[in-house]
């Protein structure tokens, strides 16, 4: 009888130290890796090698952001959307009616906004969630298409084509005023970046990101498993317009105006060649395209202001041949050809 | 004498003038191995995506566990107990096997609505998952991609799929499909030894198989169902022999 339970003991422990290993694989699935902490501290170079532009970095921060919540949808369950600038006006416009009406606190205005982008989201979802492939491509076009049209005709209360006038964003925290250098803006936008990104970290290592994975590998499997996918595409695409609105909001704020360019379909298509630019489906691929793509548009104007886009195309066309999955997904192949050799 | 676990009362389907299931009618007592068989293009498959909502029937009725769920979409069926698996492997490849199943449990247990909790704090849903890969000897592998996974492991990786569903009734789609008929026999071993609380409905082309694992057989031939009866009976019924088994028995021998 003691062998016997002594056996079962160690049955017992064999399996423990088994599954100890599962968890133990699958802890280390969202562990933090040293080029993630090199990219953040990268992040803070601006302010020492290159503070003269940090304008420019402050929109690189509010771009990568807006191409982040892009790739939650994109590259976490396959939707194609041309029309993501929808939810990034909306922020826009929410945070500038908001300052325009006499409230420009900014991260209540940060707050409202990502909340109408998200209720935006949300009813949009049911229709966006029903469909697949070409026919989202059309629908997301069609809608930001309609929402510009909107506030282009709606002109007293946006502005129109002149743009809505007088938005004045309070100091952060009462303390911290934006200045012309973009100094506070970048400080700003960087650190509403970093957080955003560490909820959208948190989120794909969840249950849930695992079964957004799971639709991206085969949303005609999940409903067998018992998965409602509509249910879970309505979920992550409400998350991401709320982050697109924090986007637009985010770049209201710092520039202290709002133009009809925020609603643009050239707004939707240049986050969608960003995040391909970068690489899909790895939360970092955004902010290195965004990154990439704003500071060539930088540099190529600079050179040639009137055919800096004949230079973008070329950099895409290379990138497209050469590099199937992105700048990310390049590199990612280099460090695993080392480790292999 | 025991319930009946699935019932399908009078189901038709038809895709234009193409009749693919013409008043079918079964029912499927709890715990019972039941066997579907017919030549290709009987409708077997399509039955099987008619009782798991896959397709809309024209007419008839499903119900499960005494509920009618005709009208309830896939994933309401597989929430309920009602779990298939596919001929064609219907994985996902780049998930591990391990996280393949991890994502069946979650979706089951419903920790897949949190996006705020990491993955790894749901120990429970884990060990599940390693258990069922490990029941089907499967933890050897289960940290690679299911696209790297050898043919025999994927096609154990779709029943370990379903077992994460805890089906009360499953129904498997031809298990064996492509996998050498030595090791198709151990397959089979696995699904015998699932629990005889689990009612199994199986398509499967070797008879010897067929007559192995089922306590009863339905043969369906042009979308109506033939004959529905033991093996034994099967075996020695006239129609089954001119309609099928003499035309399919000299296939499936050198298949």
């Amino acid at each position: 009888m003691t062998s016997d339970s002594t056996q079962l003991t160690e049955g017992l422990l064999h399996r423990q130290s088994r599954t100890s290993e599962a968890h133990d694989y699958l802890q280390a699935q969202s562990r933090w890796r040293w080029p993630e902490i090199v990219f953040w501290l990268a992040t803070l170079l601006p302010f020492v090698v290159v503070p003269s532009y940090l304008v420019l970095a402050a929109q690189i921060a509010i771009t990568a952001l807006f191409a982040l919540s892009l790739d939650l949808i994109l590259g976490f369950c396959g939707i194609v959307s041309l029309g993501h600038a929808a939810f990034f006006g909306i922020g826009a416009y929410a945070a500038g009616l908001l300052s325009k009406g006499g409230f420009g606190e900014p991260l209540a205005g940060l707050a409202i906004a990502g909340l109408a982008a998200g209720v935006f989201g949300y009813a949009t979802s049911f229709i966006i969630a029903r469909f697949r492939h070409l026919a989202l491509i059309m629908l997301t076009l069609g809608i930001a298409l309609l929402l510009q049209e909107i506030a282009n005709s709606a002109s007293w209360l946006t502005g129109g084509s002149d743009g809505l006038q007088g938005v004045h964003t309070w100091p952060i925290f009462g303390r911290f005023r934006f200045d012309l250098y973009g100094y506070t803006a970048y400080t700003y936008s960087l650190a509403l970046l970093f957080v955003v990104f560490l909820f959208a970290r948190r989120l794909i290592h969840s249950p849930f990101g695992l079964a957004l994975r799971g639709i991206r590998e085969n949303a005609v499997r999940m409903p067998a498993i018992g998965a409602s996918t509509r249910g879970h595409i309505r979920t992550v695409y409400t998350i991401a317009a709320a982050i697109a609105g924090i986007a637009g909001a985010l770049l209201t704020q710092t520039t202290e105006t709002v133009s009809l360019e925020v609603l643009s379909f050239q707004r939707s298509a240049d986050v969608l060649v960003m995040l391909i630019l970068g690489g899909t489906g790895r939360l970092y691929g955004g902010l290195i395209g965004a990154a990439v793509y704003m500071i060539a548009r930088d540099q190529f104007s600079g050179l040639n202001p009137q055919y800096w886009y004949f230079w973008i195309g070329l950099i895409l066309i290379a990138v497209v041949m050469l590099l199937p999955n992105g700048i990310l997904g390049g590199l990612s192949l280099l460090v695993r050809r080392r480790e292999k050799p | 004498m025991s319930e009946i676990a699935l019932s399908v009362r009078g189901l038709c389907k038809s895709f234009g003038s193409l009749v693919v299931a013409s008043d079918i009618t079964l029912n499927v007592p709890a715990g019972a191995r039941y066997a579907l068989i017919g030549p290709n293009g009987a409708g077997k498959t399509t039955l099987i995506n008619l009782i798991t909502g896959m397709l809309r029937p024209n007419a008839g009725r499903i119900v499960l566990d005494g509920a009618d769920i005709t009208g309830l979409a896939p994933e309401q069926r597989a929430r309920r107990g009602l779990v298939r698996t596919f001929q064609i492997n219907a994985l996902f490849p780049h998930l591990t096997a391990l996280e393949s199943v991890t994502l069946a449990v979650c979706e089951r247990t419903r920790a897949v609505r949190t996006f705020w909790r990491k993955l790894s704090a749901y120990k429970h849903e884990i060990d599940e998952a390693y258990d069922i890969l490990a029941a089907l000897s499967l933890t050897a592998v289960c940290y690679r991609p299911t696209r790297e996974l050898a043919y025999g492991q994927q096609r154990l990786l779709e029943i370990a799929l379903a077992m994460a569903a805890r089906p009360k009734v499953l129904l498997l789609d031809e298990p064996a499909a492509g996998v050498p008929r030595e090791d198709s026999a151990e397959l089979f071993k696995a699904i015998a030894g699932l629990s005889r609380e689990i009612t199994v409905l199986f398509i499967e082309h070797d008879m010897e198989l067929v007559f192995r694992f089922a306590s009863r057989v339905i043969v369906l031939v042009g979308g109506r169902v033939l004959v529905d009866g033991t093996p034994h009976e099967i075996a020695s019924d006239p129609r089954v022999r001119s309609v099928y088994l003499g035309r399919a028995m000299g296939k499936v021998a050198h298949g």
